[in-house]
């Protein structure tokens, strides 16, 4: 077992302009399940081979352990490297199935055994090992390729999308018995895949690539929570984050008809900005009275869930050809099917600011949690389940879910004073028993600004 | 949507269409079916009969039944050896409402020879090199295309006969990617695979009593590797001369034209005061003969097939006095003469046995052994109606070829429709296999991510 180090390694293919690995660094724990994802060309394959002495390193080093090994050919690595093929042989035992590769590296007979008996043994395949694999079934077929892989036993794990031609079905079981598999055995093991979802459910953490750079490496929550960029952002989650770029208006960023409430500690982040993204994943989004207007076009139930696929109200019929599409997962404990235009409400906890110019993420919308916020269905960022009630709001009772907020209430209230106070000529007061209403702009809605049970 | 087949196709077949796609593929009607050889499978492969056409079928899952149909066009249109994608079937559901797996359509490649055959005992070593050649070409020609294989293997490779040796032909694409030019690393994780891929490829063969015994599988393997290695230093690499060695720039180009590639593009470089050069091919090309052939008669042969032809039609014109006569002239000439007379000397029933041009080279051999026995200038015609009667007609039908699935010493496969599952063997009840208990209970899952269980996870991981 050992760890792996990758220390400003760079690769640039003969001919390309580019480098397809750009000054990667990465440290890899022993024993750690490191999962490299991205899209096609991101450099995720490159790095592996880098690390299998495949492919050469222009610049920097790679270590495995103290030892570096930027220079040593593949055999002299000790590392086992698992790609998509699992043939099996009809005419070979089981045993021999899981043996073969250990005979192509001149193993002795009686070691060879005693290896592919202790992964049988791992396996639950030590009935199976003296028959042919016709009868296997696909998840032990599976098996005996893992098999192959561990009776190698080497220091270093190395998986080349190895399960990306399996069926739905037999992928996620199999990811489990390999992440399963890993974590019994503690063998440092690094996966490339360009699914994230396998990357988030297998990996102990994941290294984000794009353009031979790493975007973000970290444990899947902390990719979900908090993105580095708005690359992370899109690309980690299923259905993927709303991005959504708006206007930078006083107080907020306006989406379609409605400004996002943005605290302004955080806009002032990013001054010279006019536009900023703003970034909400779908379970985050509430039914609500007001809130980003969006036309709904698909409602998917799926199980306890309800995805609610649209655009945002009030763009022409080109515009609305050309429009990113909005996704929301709301819960299906909605008397009635969502349709027709809707109003979409988030925690701004929950919601992530961007800056367009240098597309990293700039913080939450609202950084700072109120005593009693309540929780997102996520659980994202917010403290206590203790569900609220607010009796002003009757009509939004009746749509959203109860996990309303009165301290955000509480909290954007004062907020709103003193933005009504700022606004107000001076010596001009509210008269006493009339609530203040905060100017926007024409096309905003005519009640006050509301976003997740923020409200007048 | 499922249950409403939709088809997928740029060369569409409407005979496909009223086939029971509503079936899983494994439990078609075999009237519908051909046993025919073919390598193993992950998936559930089978060849069907559509008229007088047969096709492979593979059910595959949706992004890859896609991704191989797309690839295997592109490599067509670059003329790579490559089976010809027909189509796919999409969206097909059963008639309880259950999605099933799309399938992929290839056309099935005649003339081609299983290799469960041609390693078989009794096997010269000559052929046993020349079929490591064949797959150690294609390897290349792909390389050199910018695609990487992925799963290099014998299952993955038909061969077909090309005069005295074989051409190979990719016929899986699964796990390939067209890139615009490989890396050095990229090249060496497919050689590294067809390394570990074919040796379990020959230790298979060997198990199955498939393999001549002296053939040794290691050996093999690294034959391959260094082959590999030998042709591609030929193909690309970087030569370097002094000034007064000119002629081996010409040299290097016919060696490459000797070994079925064109020079596209050539770096030259001299030094300063011109006392040294070095060359690299920057663009080579496969199909230097079969491409001059295609062009002078329009026949689409094999590489080999084809340089034996050509030498014919050079011949003929040596011999006709037609030397300044224009080529394309000449090539007529021999078409109308030569090929075809023989070729009309076949009869319709022997012509499943050999493709053309593999029979016209066999009777060339023919002719040339036959002149040498009786010392004497035999007639093209007079060759081939001795081939006919003392060759051809004792040959085997090549065209859809079954001899693999003659039973080998008694033994009967499983399935004939599916080689990958081997021979019977004395039956047993499997073990008990708790590992697989409820496996059939459990639901297809979401598409989506499932944070909130990620989070549950990472909590109780935490506790």
């Amino acid at each position: 077992m050992a760890s792996v180090t990758f220390k400003d390694a760079t690769r640039i293919y003969p001919g390309s302009d580019h480098p397809a690995v750009d000054g990667l660094n990465l440290e890899i724990g022993d024993g750690e399940f490191m999962v490299l994802v991205g899209p096609s060309g991101c450099g995720k394959s490159t790095s592996l081979r880098m690390l299998a002495g495949l492919e050469e390193v222009n610049s920097g080093r790679v270590m495995i352990g103290e030892r570096d090994v930027t220079d040593l050919p593949p055999k002299d690595r000790d590392i086992a490297m698992v790609f998509q093929n699992y043939a099996l042989y009809p005419h070979m035992t089981v045993a021999d199935n899981m043996g073969f590769a250990l005979k192509m590296q001149n193993v002795p007979k009686a070691e060879r055994q005693a290896r592919v008996l202790e992964a049988a043994k791992l396996l639950g395949l030590e009935d199976f090992l003296a028959r042919k694999p016709k009868a296997l079934s696909g998840g032990q077929r599976q098996r005996v390729a893992m098999g192959r892989a561990i009776v190698r036993q080497p220091q270093v794990f190395l998986m080349d999308e190895p399960l990306s031609n399996l069926d739905a079905k037999l992928r996620v079981a199999t990811r489990t018995q390999i992440a399963a598999l890993q974590k019994r055995l503690g063998v440092t093991t690094v996966y490339v895949t360009h699914d994230q979802v396998e990357a988030m459910t297998m990996g102990h953490r994941v290294a984000v690539m794009k353009d031979g750079l790493l975007q973000q490496v970290d444990s899947p929550l902390a990719l979900y929570d908090k993105p580095a960029n708005l690359f992370v952002a899109g690309f980690i989650g299923s259905p993927a984050m709303n991005l959504l770029p708006g206007k930078v208006t006083d107080g907020g960023v306006q989406i379609g008809d409605f400004v996002v409430p943005v605290e302004r500690q955080v806009l002032a982040k990013a001054p010279a900005e006019d536009t900023l993204t703003i970034g909400i994943r779908p379970e985050s989004f509430e039914l609500g009275e007001t809130g980003v207007g969006v036309d709904v076009s698909l409602v998917e139930e799926l199980g306890s869930d309800t995805y609610l696929y649209g655009t945002l109200s009030g763009l022409s019929d080109e515009e609305r050809f050309n429009a990113q599409q909005i996704v929301a997962r709301i819960s299906t404990r909605h008397s009635s099917t969502p349709s027709g235009q809707v109003r979409l409400t988030a925690n701004p906890q929950s919601v992530h600011v961007f800056s367009n110019s240098t597309h990293e993420r700039i913080a939450c919308a609202w950084r700072h949690r109120p005593v009693h916020f309540a929780r997102t269905r996520s659980g994202a960022a917010c403290g206590g389940p203790r569900p609220f009630r607010i009796d002003s709001f009757e009509s939004q009772r009746s749509i959203a879910s109860t996990t309303t907020v009165v301290a955000a209430e509480r909290h954007f209230r004062r907020s709103t004073r003193r933005y009504e106070r700022r606004r107000r000529p001076v010596g001009a007061r509210a008269e006493p028993g009339t609530t203040a209403t905060v100017s926007r702009p024409p096309s905003a809605p005519s009640r006050p600004l509301a976003w997740a049970g923020v409200g007048e | 949507m499922s249950g409403v087949p939709r088809f997928i196709s740029a060369t569409p077949d409407s005979r496909l269409i009223p086939l029971p796609w509503g079936t899983p593929l494994a439990e078609w009607p075999v009237d519908l079916l051909v046993a025919l050889p073919r390598g193993l499978s992950r998936h559930v492969v089978r060849f069907i009969k559509v008229g007088d056409d047969v096709y492979a079928a593979k059910e595959v899952i949706d992004h890859l039944a896609r991704h191989e149909y797309r690839l295997l066009h592109d490599l067509m249109r670059l003329g790579t050896p490559s089976v010809e994608p027909i189509g796919i079937i999409t969206e097909r559901g059963d008639c309880g409402g259950v999605p099933l797996d799309p399938i992929l359509i290839t056309r099935h490649l005649q003339f081609s020879l299983p290799y469960r055959a041609l390693f078989a005992p009794g096997v010269r070593p000559e052929t046993v090199s020349r079929l490591l050649d064949a797959m150690v070409v294609l390897l290349a020609r792909l390389h050199l295309i910018g695609f990487q294989w992925g799963d290099v293997s014998l299952s993955n490779i038909l061969f077909r006969r090309d005069a005295d040796t074989f051409a190979a032909y990719l016929v899986d694409a699964e796990t390939g990617g067209l890139h615009p030019k490989l890396s050095d690393g990229q090249r060496r994780q497919d050689l590294e695979i067809a390394r570990t891929n074919l040796f379990g490829d020959f230790l298979d063969l060997r198990a199955g009593g498939l393999l001549q015994e002296d053939l040794d599988p290691l050996q093999l393997v690294d034959l391959v590797q260094s082959r590999y290695h030998e042709l591609w230093q030929e193909l690309t690499g970087a030569e370097e001369f002094s000034g007064d060695q000119m002629g081996r720039i010409e040299n290097r180009v016919r060696r490459l034209n000797a070994l079925g590639f064109d020079v596209a593009e050539l770096d030259i470089r001299t030094a300063a005061d011109a006392s040294t050069v070095r060359i690299q091919p920057m663009v080579v090309d496969a199909g230097h003969h079969s491409r001059r052939l295609m062009r002078l008669t329009g026949l689409d042969t094999e590489e080999n097939q084809a340089r034996r032809l050509l030498n014919d039609l050079d011949t003929y014109r040596w011999r006709t006095g037609q030397q300044h006569v224009d080529e394309a002239a000449v090539a007529h000439d021999w078409m109308t003469h030569v090929f075809q007379p023989v070729m009309d000397l076949v009869p319709a029933d022997l012509r499943a046995k050999r493709e053309p041009a593999q029979i016209f080279h066999e009777v060339l051999d023919y002719r040339w052994y036959a002149a040498e026995r009786q010392s004497r200038d035999v007639p093209i015609t007079e060759a081939a109606q001795g081939y006919v009667q003392d060759v051809l007609r004792c040959l085997p039908d090549e065209e859809l070829n079954t001899e693999s699935l003659l039973p080998v010493e008694s033994r009967q496969l499983v399935n004939p429709y599916d080689p990958s599952q081997g021979y019977v063997e004395p039956g047993q009840e499997p073990p008990q296999d708790p590992w697989e208990d409820g496996v059939d209970q459990v639901a297809a899952p979401s598409p989506f991510l499932d944070i909130d269980a990620l989070r549950a996870r990472a909590a109780a991981t935490a506790e």
